[in-house]
Order: structure tokens, then C-alpha cells, then sequence
């Protein structure tokens, strides 16, 4: 399998995916510049965490303008798969890749901690060495994930089972106390019509690892090395 | 010619920073606040000096890049 991983001013979880996509397919992502519209062929891009252009005027607004987020819309749209972590996800609903806005936390503080998700669609090339219902403990790490659309838009989401992760308690309950940031429908990560677009604000490459402390995040990678290695 | 550009969140979008700043305003002893709501103000400097052409652009500029409106409102003032 063949990755890129989009790096812009200001990324900072770009060289955590570098590592677990290397653990989990045994071969280095290509780390490809913002700037660069020439995008390689590619079976998975992933647009990483970070501050991109110092979240000026909206969080992921000026990334999702540069050259090569314009290519990443023209392959997503193509089937390619596209995986977007935090500061990612904002820069796939700013380019309108993914429908809504991650607007500021409800708590005004920036949330830095493990939370619980539960695995709402395991029927997808990111989550499928998971099973529905799941309840899995990756870290969420911002300040703006705190998602919102209209209701209609939120209907449609829940109707074409497009939310692939919520905030949920330690046993799995989807409630409000376990929200962490004020996101409509405790949504943590979502899908496009597609099912080739996922966004999502905690990090599954924080906890790829046991030496960091736990290994949840890790079965989305080889779950994607596995998927895309069939369909290659 | 100068663009003055206000974008406002949308009715009914919650605005957490504006409740903050309500709250702190009420603490300082000002009383009588009904709401309030935080948003941005930007101003271009445009080399067009034609007010339509100008408004057309500016326009677009909101709705490309300058404002998200699933959850913001623009309003464009020109000084012609």
C-alpha cells in the first residue's frame, strides 16, 4: 500500500501517522509538501493533525486552499480513500469534502485527553478491524471539535450511517456527560456518502503504540494496510 | 476602495465566547445585557474602483473563503 500524508505550515501529527502507517504496512509514507499540487498515485492520503497556517481566520480555512488539498478533493472523489485527524477533519469540512464545521469547544478550553469512542461503522476501509459497537480509547487533542450542522444534515448523517465514531462513557453509552466538547450527537468522526472520506478529531496515531500507552489506534492502520493491499 | 466585512455567527448557533463575555460584563456591574454575540470584522483595501464589481468580488471572496457559512452570516459595507 502507498500513502501520502499532507503536510502544511503549522502540522504537528504528520510524522506520528509516518510512524504508525510504517508499523502497520511495513514501508514509509511519501510526506508531501502543501504546496506541491503534484500529488503521486497514491492508495490512501491522510491529512494529519497539527495548527495548519496558525488556525487563522478558521481552523483548517486557508489549508483548505492550497494546491494540493484541490487534488486531494479530485482523488477523493475518484475513490480514494482520505483520512483526516483533527485539524484534518476541519480541513476536509472547510474544503467540503465532509458536511458541517468544527466550531470552537462549547468549554472554551482546548481538550487534551483520552476519551472513549464507540465504533458506529465498521463497514469501511478505516475501521474495519473493528466491530460495531466498540467501545475503543484514543486521545482527542484541539480546540475547535466541537461539531455542528443543521438538522437536516444531522438526519441524513444518522440515516446513511455516516457517523462513524461518538463520544460515548467507559461502558459505551452515548451520553452527554461523555462529550467532551459540545459536538452535536456526541459525533467524534464521520463519512461521506461514499464511505471513502473520514474525519474524525481524536488521534488514532497516538495510541499505536504499547510503549505510548495503548494500542487502540493502531487496528484503523492495519485495518487500511489490509484493505487497500486486497483492492491493489 | 475599502471593503468593511462583518461576519456574525448565524441565529441559533450557540456562541460560547459571546456567553463568556456577557458573564464577565455582568460580573464588572454592567447590567442589562440582553445577549451577546462575538464575531469578526475584516477590511480589504481593493484596487476596484467600481462599486458593482467590487461588491461582486468581495461576495465572492465571503463565500469561498471569508466566512463558513454553515454557521456564519457576512454583511459587506463599501466606502466609495
Amino acid at each position: 500500500m502507498k500513502a501520502a500524508v499532507i503536510v502544511s505550515p503549522g502540522s504537528n501529527c504528520d510524522r506520528d501517522v509516518q510512524v504508525a502507517l510504517r508499523q502497520s504496512a511495513g514501508s514509509d509514507p511519501i510526506m508531501h509538501w502543501h504546496a506541491d499540487a503534484d500529488l503521486p498515485d497514491v492508495d490512501l492520503i491522510v491529512v494529519p493533525g497539527g495548527f495548519s497556517y496558525g488556525d487563522y481566520l478558521r481552523a483548517g480555512a486557508l489549508a483548505a486552499q492550497s494546491p494540493v488539498i484541490r487534488e486531494v478533493v479530485a482523488r477523493a472523489n475518484k475513490g480514494v480513500p482520505v483520512l483526516g485527524i483533527c485539524n484534518g477533519f476541519q480541513i476536509l469540512t472547510e474544503c467540503g469534502l465532509l458536511p458541517g464545521v468544527l466550531m470552537r469547544n462549547a468549554g472554551l478550553k482546548f481538550i487534551c485527553r483520552d476519551v472513549d469512542l464507540r465504533v458506529e461503522a465498521a463497514d469501511t476501509v478505516f475501521t474495519s478491524d473493528y466491530v460495531n459497537r466498540q467501545i475503543i480509547r484514543i486521545p482527542v487533542a484541539h480546540n475547535e471539535g466541537n461539531y455542528f450542522a443543521d438538522d437536516e444534515t444531522l438526519n441524513r448523517l444518522d440515516d446513511e450511517n455516516r457517523v462513524a465514531f461518538r463520544y460515548c462513557c467507559p461502558e459505551g453509552e452515548v451520553r452527554a456527560a461523555a462529550n467532551p466538547n459540545g459536538a452535536a450527537r456526541n459525533i467524534a468522526g464521520i463519512l461521506n456518502e461514499g464511505r471513502n472520506v473520514l474525519g474524525m478529531m481524536p488521534h488514532p496515531e497516538r495510541l499505536a503504540d504499547a510503549l505510548l500507552g495503548g494500542t487502540d489506534g493502531r487496528p484503523m492502520f492495519d485495518g487500511l494496510v489490509e484493505a487497500l493491499a486486497t483492492a491493489a | 476602495m475599502k471593503a468593511r466585512i462583518h461576519i456574525t455567527l448565524k441565529n441559533g448557533v450557540l456562541d460560547p465566547q459571546g456567553k463568556a463575555t456577557e458573564h464577565a460584563l455582568g460580573g464588572l456591574g454592567f447590567g442589562g445585557i440582553n445577549d451577546a454575540r462575538q464575531g469578526k470584522y475584516i477590511e480589504l483595501d481593493l484596487a476596484e474602483n467600481d462599486p458593482v464589481k467590487a461588491r461582486d468580488t468581495v461576495e465572492a471572496m465571503c463565500q469561498k473563503l471569508l466566512a463558513n457559512t454553515v454557521i456564519e452570516n457576512y454583511e459587506i459595507d463599501l466606502d466609495e
